[in-house]
Parts: structure tokens; sequence; C-alpha cells
């Protein structure tokens, strides 16, 4: 009889060894709680030399007083080191108990290659699998813009699916309810915009000026991009969020069942509504923020009939429709960013969580390569 | 039924994939008109994928589904929705629609496919939420309603225009057994007045035995079709052996399972374990 190795406190485990059979004694207390418990690594030595592996492995548990699943937890462990090492597992060693339960645990195989491999990739190999990913994205960005047109398209023929009730609510919930937050960050905005262009204007003793400042900044950029981003926050991400949580409850899939076009039904009174309440919200923007650069102008001392002069002097009617024309694109390019990451969304909450995140974040990206590009188009055309 | 009508619903050699890993392949089977039809395997076997691609939900990676001999899986637009019009579905949570209350619910496909007065469509809705017993819960919306509940109210949406195809996910899991023995009895019920075809996915053995005409059994370990016919004939009958466990519910009695040690038998799970 060769005692191997003992374990630190109260003789736990004794681990003998006679020839080719290797028996463990186990004794005390083998639950979650108890300590000095031994770890199934303890056996190594017995199974370091490839020569010498034990050929029958049994137990004995007489002197466990009390158990719970750390013991079996054990157990498997000292099996899965058998069938590794092609030692015989000696089950009815075990009392009933342990032995039952630890069946249980071994009866269904380990499938082997189930685990999903998180391969690291070198960065090359990484840009490679970025650019397949974004081939793979842009072609879905481009079908869903063809849908959009094709239901479009559909709409002004008078053949399009979809609910007016839908449109007139979301009329209401994108537009009217953001009223009170377009006053509060559009007069901020206006005022902001006058503390600092008086800075610089009044040494120059320009201070009427805050009005063509105020206006014009308002009218042409602040306004509809203010109006963008707010939106895009609000009303992008609610959008994501219901289309996100209709895709993962199998709504849209119900729709799809009947024939119904999930664009036509959802996108298309989304974007309606968007395109109808964008151009509202942002004059009533660029109203507020004048009215905010107006309130600091009085402050300053400046009179209110000659700030209201010089801003209708310097805010013509073609500022006002570069602003407003924009507010048209960015209405459509909230509600597609918005509607698209909700369609793409995947199967979990976490999906739903993410696709609001990559409307927001798409939404105000398009927004400011739009409002570039119209920067571009408007002083071509001297506007 | 003469016979050189095509089967109602015939699937050719279909395979099923999600990118490069395959669920399926090579199923090739006929669903008669009339028949009330299993699709029953373990998990992970792509029963609801099979499903899907039946409903035109998901493309196969290869072979076809053809409805009265008509190629489904290569139509166009027009002649998909026109199949479409034929078939009911009821999804495994329900899917209703949220912001819908159950009569509103219920009412859709009627309202989108048909010209009929509100007043019949009211009185449809109420017929078909009373046949699967919800009557009373119209203006409820689904949030507030529990997921049983929402189940039938999503099979009264189902037979709304009184299809002539159902296809039921999952139809009894989470329904009490008296619920389960009801629906067992409606889907006998339609088939038996209406003449519907009913394709249900499920693993209740109970609801396979009483209804299903014909079932086919696919096996994961195969990844194809593992048995093909009338349950009861499988269950005793069938060369595969996983199909013969499913059915019997894993009962020993043919398969001892033994104890290498001492010979003693033990009653496990399905597979058997190998050292």
């Amino acid at each position: 009889m060769k005692p191997a190795a003992t374990s630190p406190d109260r003789e736990s485990l004794v681990i003998t060894r006679e020839g080719g059979a290797l028996c463990l004694r186990l004794a005390g207390e083998w639950t979650l709680l108890a300590q000095g418990r031994p770890a199934a690594n303890v056996l190594q030595a017995e199974f370091a030399q490839s020569t010498r592996l034990p050929e029958t492995m049994s137990f004995d548990l007489s002197g466990v007083t009390h158990f719970d699943t750390a013991l079996i937890s054990f157990l498997l462990k000292c099996y899965d080191i058998c069938s590794a090492t092609k030692t015989k597992f000696e089950f009815d060693s075990l009392p009933a108990g342990p032995r039952q339960l630890l069946l249980l645990a071994t009866t269904v195989p380990q499938v082997e290659d189930v685990h999903q491999r998180i391969e690291k990739l070198n960065p090359i190999a990484q840009i490679g699998r970025w650019a397949q990913n974004s081939a793979v994205e842009s072609l879905e960005i481009l079908q869903f813009i063809g849908d959009c047109m094709v239901a479009f398209w559909r709409f002004f023929t008078g053949r399009a699916r979809f609910r007016w009730s839908d449109v007139w609510l979301e009329m209401q919930q994108c537009g009217v309810d953001a009223l009170p937050i377009i006053s509060l960050i559009g007069f901020l905005m206006g005022l902001i915009l006058a503390y600092v262009g008086a800075v610089t204007l009044r040494p120059y003793g320009g201070l009427i000026f805050i009005a063509n400042l105020v206006g014009l900044a308002m009218a042409r950029e602040m306004g509809v991009m203010m109006t963008g981003v707010l939106m895009s926050g609000r009303t992008g991400a609610s959008f994501a969020a219901q289309l996100g949580t209709m895709k993962v409850s199998e709504e849209i899939a119900a729709l799809r069942t009947l024939g119904l076009s999930p664009i036509e039904y959802l996108v298309l009174p989304r974007m309606i509504a968007l395109f109808l309440m964008f151009p509202l919200l942002t004059l009533y923007a660029n109203f507020i923020g004048m009215f905010g650069g107006l309130v600091v102008a009085l402050t300053m001392g400046l009179d209110y009939s000659q700030y209201i002069i010089q801003l209708t002097n310097a805010v013509d009617l073609t500022n006002m429709s570069v602003g407003l024309i924009k507010s048209f694109v960015f209405g459509l390019i909230v509600a597609a960013t918005g509607c698209l990451r909700g369609i793409q969304c995947g199967n979990s909450s976490a999906a739903v969580g993410l696709a609001t995140t990559r409307a927001v974040v798409s939404g105000i990206t398009c927004m400011v390569i739009a409002d570039a590009i119209f920067a571009v188009i408007f002083n071509t055309l001297h506007m | 039924m003469p016979e050189n009508d095509p089967p109602q619903i015939s699937v050719r050699h279909l395979d099923m994939a999600y990118g490069d890993f395959v669920v399926m392949r090579g199923l090739t089977f006929d669903i008669a008109r009339g028949e009330i039809f299993a699709i029953m395997g373990g998990s992970g076997s792509g029963k609801s994928t099979l499903l899907r691609h039946l409903i035109g939900l998901q493309e196969p990676a290869a072979g076809e589904v053809l409805y009265n001999g008509a190629d489904f899986t290569h139509a166009d637009t027009q002649a998909r929705n026109q199949i479409l019009r034929k078939f009911g579905v009821m999804f495994q949570g329900g899917a209703l629609w949220s912001s819908l209350t159950l009569a509103e619910n219920v009412a859709f496909p009627l309202e989108e496919f048909t010209d009929l007065p509100a007043e019949t469509i009211h009185d449809t809705v109420e017929l078909k939420l009373a046949l699967v017993g919800l009557r009373g819960f119209e203006d409820f919306y689904p949030a507030e309603i529990s997921g049983g509940m929402c189940k039938r109210a999503s099979l009264a949406r189902a037979m709304a225009l009184d299809p002539e195809i159902l296809f039921f996910d999952e139809p009894s899991a989470g329904l009490d057994p008296v619920s389960a023995r009801r629906l067992d009895e409606l889907i006998l019920q339609l088939r038996d007045s209406l003449g519907t075809t009913v394709v249900v996915v499920t693993h209740e053995l109970a609801s396979i035995f009483a209804i299903a005409d014909r079932a086919i059994y696919l096996d994961v370990a195969t990844r194809t079709m593992g048995g093909l016919g009338d349950p009861s004939t499988l269950r005793s009958q069938s060369t595969n052996e996983n199909l013969r466990l499913f059915l019997n519910r894993g009962m020993a009695g043919l398969h001892l399972h033994q104890d290498p040690a001492t010979g003693a038998p033990f009653i496990t799970a399905t597979h058997r374990r190998s050292l």
C-alpha cells in the first residue's frame, strides 16, 4: 500500500495506489461551502507519467458525512480524467445517490464541435473581414433603399397597403410631442449663439449684427441640424426599438406571411410622417432660436424694433429655404436609418439595444454627410 | 380526389442551411389535401426552420416547395402572394401585433383582404375568438393576457380567412392539458368540417397520436428525414432507432442501458453512453 498524497486539513481526500488500481478515499464534508476541499488536479501526480497510468479508478465514500453538488463536480472531473486516459472508472464503487447523479451527467457525451470558435485574426485578416462585412452591409442598405423607392412609387400610384391611422399617430408622436424639447433646445441654442457672437462683435461696436449671426446660423444650419440630431435620438431610436422588438417577437414575420410588405406597412407611414413634420419642426426651431437671440439682444441694451429689422433684412427667403430644403431630406434620413436598423435587428433584447444605437449613429452620420453635400450644392447655386 | 391531381404541398429535395451550417438536407415529401401532417424532431433538428421554408419566410439552399404543383420557391411576388392568401400561420409565441387589441388582430386579415362590411367582420371576429375560448377578451391587448391566451388568439387570427392550409408552430407548448386537448379537437373539427389541411410542428406525443394522419421525423444525427408515415406504424415498425425512442418517450424496454461494472440496468435519457 503506497500512500500517495494527503490534502491539507481533515484528510478529506486520501489517494492510494496499488499497482494499476487507484483508490480515492473521501471523507468529511463535501459541500460547496465547506473549506479546504481539494481540487481534482491533485490527481495529476498519478497521471503524470504516461507509462505508469492507472488502469482503474475506484472510490471509498464511507467517510463522507454531508455532500452536495461539490462532490458530484469533483467526481465528474475525475471521470473526465479517466476518459482522457482510458482508465476504467468504477461506477459501482460509488454509493447509489452520487452514482445515479454522475450517470445522468455522463450519459450524453460532450458534443465536440459545438463551441463557437472565436478566432483571433491577425490585422490583415481583420481588415479583410471588415471589408467583407461592409460589402454585405452595403448590399443590405441598397436593397432597403430600393424597397423604399418601390414603396413610395406604390404610394404615389395609390396601391400601397398601410394604415393612415398609423401616419397620424406617428405625426403626433414625432411632431407635436417633440415641440417642448425643440422649444427648449432651440431657444437655448439661439441664446448661446448670441452670447458667442457678442464676444466677438462687442469690441467693434457691432452688437446689432447678433441678429444676422443668430438669424443666418439658425435658418441655414443650426435649426435644421439641431432638429435632426434631436429627432434622430428621439424618433430614430424609437423607430429602431419598435421595429426591432417586432422583429424579435415575430410580428414582422406574421405580416410577411399575410403577404404584406413590412416596408409598405411599417416603414412608409413613418417616412411620410417625418417628411411632413421635419420642415414644420425646423421652421419652429428657427423662430424659437431667433427669439432666443432677441432675448439676449434686449438684455444687452439693443432696441427691439432695430433687432427685428436687422433680422428680417439678413434672413431672406433664400436663407430660410436653404434650411427647409435640407429638413425634408433629413426627415427621410432619420426615418430610413431608424427603420433600417430596426429591421436589421438580431434576435435578442441586447440586439434591440444595439439597433437603437446604430440608428442614432447612422442617422447623425448620414445627416452630416448630407449637410456637407448640400453646402457644396448651395454654394454652387449661390444660394 | 382524382388520382392525377398534384398533392396540395410538395417538397422536393429541400436543403435548409444557415450560411455554411446545413440544418437538413434532401427532404422530400407530399402533403395531401385535408391531411393533418406533423413535423417532429429532436431539439435543433430544424422543425421550425422547415415550417418557415414552407411558408416562404426563408429561402432553401437547394430544392423547392410546390403548392398544387405550382413552384412556390421560384415564383414571383404576385404569384407568391396569391399562394400566401391561402395560408393561416400560428407562430410559436403567438406573434400578435402588440399595438392592436385581440379583436383588431383577428380582424386585420379580414380588413386587408376582403371587402366585408364592418358589421360582418365584427361577427366573424367574435366567432373565431369564441372557437378558441376567448370570447369577452376582444378589447384586451396582448400584453394584458397570458401566454396561453396569446397563442389561442393567434390561432383565431390564423383562422380568420378560413384558409385552406393552417400551419402551427408548437401550438400546445405552454398550454395546460385541457386546453391542449381542446386545441386537438378544434384541429380535428376544422379538418372534418372545412376540409382544412393542417401542418403542425410539435413534440407533444399525445397530440401527434391523437390528430396526425402522417408525420415526418427530422433526424438530428443524420441531418435528413428519419421517417415518414403514420405515427403508430412508425412507433412500432420504424428502423430508425432515434425515431422509435422519440415516439416511445425514450422508455427503456427498447434499449436497456447497463451499468458497465455490475451489469445492473438503469434508466437514463435517450443516448447510449460510451466509455
